[in-house]
């Protein structure tokens, strides 16, 4: 049978990682080359990166940093932050990029998903959602890392995504992100059950029991957390062993 | 990593679909100082000692681009003669036809390529399957095979799919898996073995299907 799959995601700015709360903690900052290969050794099933760089002469730095990721782990990569072309789609890809995501792209210019995935396969691309609960059982979607709302509703906006070509969901709820409480579980149910393509439910992930609920409840095909294996508060093992316990397929 | 044709050369063969820079870097990980080549030359296919033939995207566009690069014979040559290794459209692309854009392949192994079927895609508890099929599953070794060498029967791998390959002939099936329904996940014949999978993606035992496919003496 199928695993459920645990992805740890790197924040990447200027070729650093970076995480938590305290962007400008120095402490915090790793190489996301070794950090991935650490994962790998612990068992994750894919690795994301999502490059924060703010400035645009920095942004070809994670191209190196894919290709030498490429080169030592031999585990699925998915690379998003910055896309905006199908240019950026190949770099990425042909850098040694498995996956990638877009999000404020897609929403401002859906052709881009139709194109890309026409051209590299539906299963390299990623749109990733950022949605923020505007009433009960309605949630919106938010773009520019979460700074705009679109007026879109989430659930819609995923099944047209579906439809453009995306291959594949990163639905992250901003109510819950950061707060260590829990995936929006409602919302990732919601959205898991809308479409025929999988769904990593993100956002908010404190403890391992919320990523087992994201599966068990959210109906979600992948979990992703950030926090709380950067700061060595779990290995991906322990998490994979607290989902078989709870009866979740997992890769061990 | 381009070019070249010394003896002992694994080659990938590059034919524009997309990343080989993954395929190219796992097997030079285990090719113990072999040299790995991407190529898109037919003389270097020729020369190899052995012939990768990856692939991702849809199989019309594979099919075309390996015509129109010229390399559609040699990969039939490769396949004649050589320690050969398909891996998910380069396995696909063996058969002799694909309903993913209705195209035919280059029909060295007899059947067809098949989308999941729409109305298979749940459990028996009702949930539901996505497709394309992504992530590790789990591969049934159905016989003995020099590259399932010290890779545990049932071990997972990485897949990522929405076609699969069903062969005429049960004797060229190496593995199975269940998504939804029992597909054929592996296929071997002579010096060719092929995979849906991705091994470059799989970890250890991905990893150790190519260590295995570099010392592979057919």
């Amino acid at each position: 049978m199928l695993a459920k799959r645990i992805i740890p995601c790197l924040d990447v700015t200027a070729g650093r990682v970076v995480k938590g709360t305290n962007f400008v903690d120095l402490r915090d900052a790793g190489d996301p080359v070794e950090i991935a290969r650490r994962y790998d050794a612990q068992g994750a099933d894919e690795v994301t990166f999502l490059d924060i760089t703010a400035s645009s002469d920095q942004r070809d730095i994670i191209l190196y940093i894919v290709e030498a990721c490429a080169e030592q782990v031999f585990i699925p990569l998915t690379v998003g932050g910055g896309v905006r072309a199908i240019a950026d789609v190949r770099r990425l890809l042909n850098a040694g990029a498995d996956k990638v995501s877009m999000n404020t792209a897609a929403v401002q210019n859906p052709d881009l998903v139709a194109e890309s995935s026409a051209k590299v396969g539906n299963q390299c691309i990623v749109v990733a959602i950022d949605a923020k609960q505007s009433a009960p059982g309605r949630w919106e979607v938010f773009t520019h890392g979460g700074r705009k709302g679109t007026g879109l509703c989430a659930i819609e906006w995923a099944c047209q995504v579906q439809q453009l070509g995306a291959g594949e969901i990163l639905l992250t709820s901003m109510d819950r992100d950061g707060t260590k409480n829990g995936f929006d579980l409602a919302l990732t149910r919601a959205v898991a059950d809308a479409v025929d393509i999988p769904v990593i439910a993100s956002g908010g992930v404190g403890n391992l029991d919320h990523l087992a609920d994201g599966v068990t409840e959210g109906h979600a095909d992948a979990v992703l957390a950030a926090s709380i294996f950067h700061f060595g508060e779990y290995t991906v093992r322990q998490a994979k062993e607290r989902m078989r316990e709870r009866g979740i397929e997992v890769r061990l | 990593m381009r070019g070249g044709g010394a003896a002992g050369t694994i080659a990938v063969v590059d034919y524009g679909m997309g990343n080989l820079r993954s395929v190219a870097k796992a097997l030079e990980h285990v090719a113990g100082g072999k040299p790995v080549v991407v190529t898109a030359d037919p003389a270097v296919l020729a020369a190899a000692e052995r012939v990768v033939v990856p692939g991702q995207g849809a199989m019309p566009d594979c099919m075309r681009e390996l015509a129109e690069r010229g390399l559609r014979q040699a990969v039939i040559d490769a396949a004649a003669n050589k320690p050969f290794l398909g891996i998910c459209i380069g396995q696909q692309m063996l058969f002799d036809h694909s309903e993913e854009g209705d195209v035919p392949g280059l029909g060295i192994l007899r059947g067809q390529v098949r989308r999941f079927p729409a109305e298979k895609m749940h459990l028996p508890d009702g949930q539901k399957l996505k497709v394309p099929h992504m992530g590790w599953n789990e591969v049934r070794q159905t016989r003995p095979h020099a590259l399932w060498n010290g890779i545990a029967d049932g071990s997972r791998f990485y897949f990522v799919h929405s076609y699969y390959v069903a062969p005429d002939d049960a004797g060229c099936i190496a593995g199975t898996t269940d998504y939804g329904i029992p597909f054929t996940s592996a296929c071997a014949r002579d010096n060719i073995f092929a995979v849906q999978c991705h091994p470059e993606k799989s970890a250890q035992a991905g990893l150790a299907l190519l260590a295995n496919f570099i010392n592979w003496k057919p």
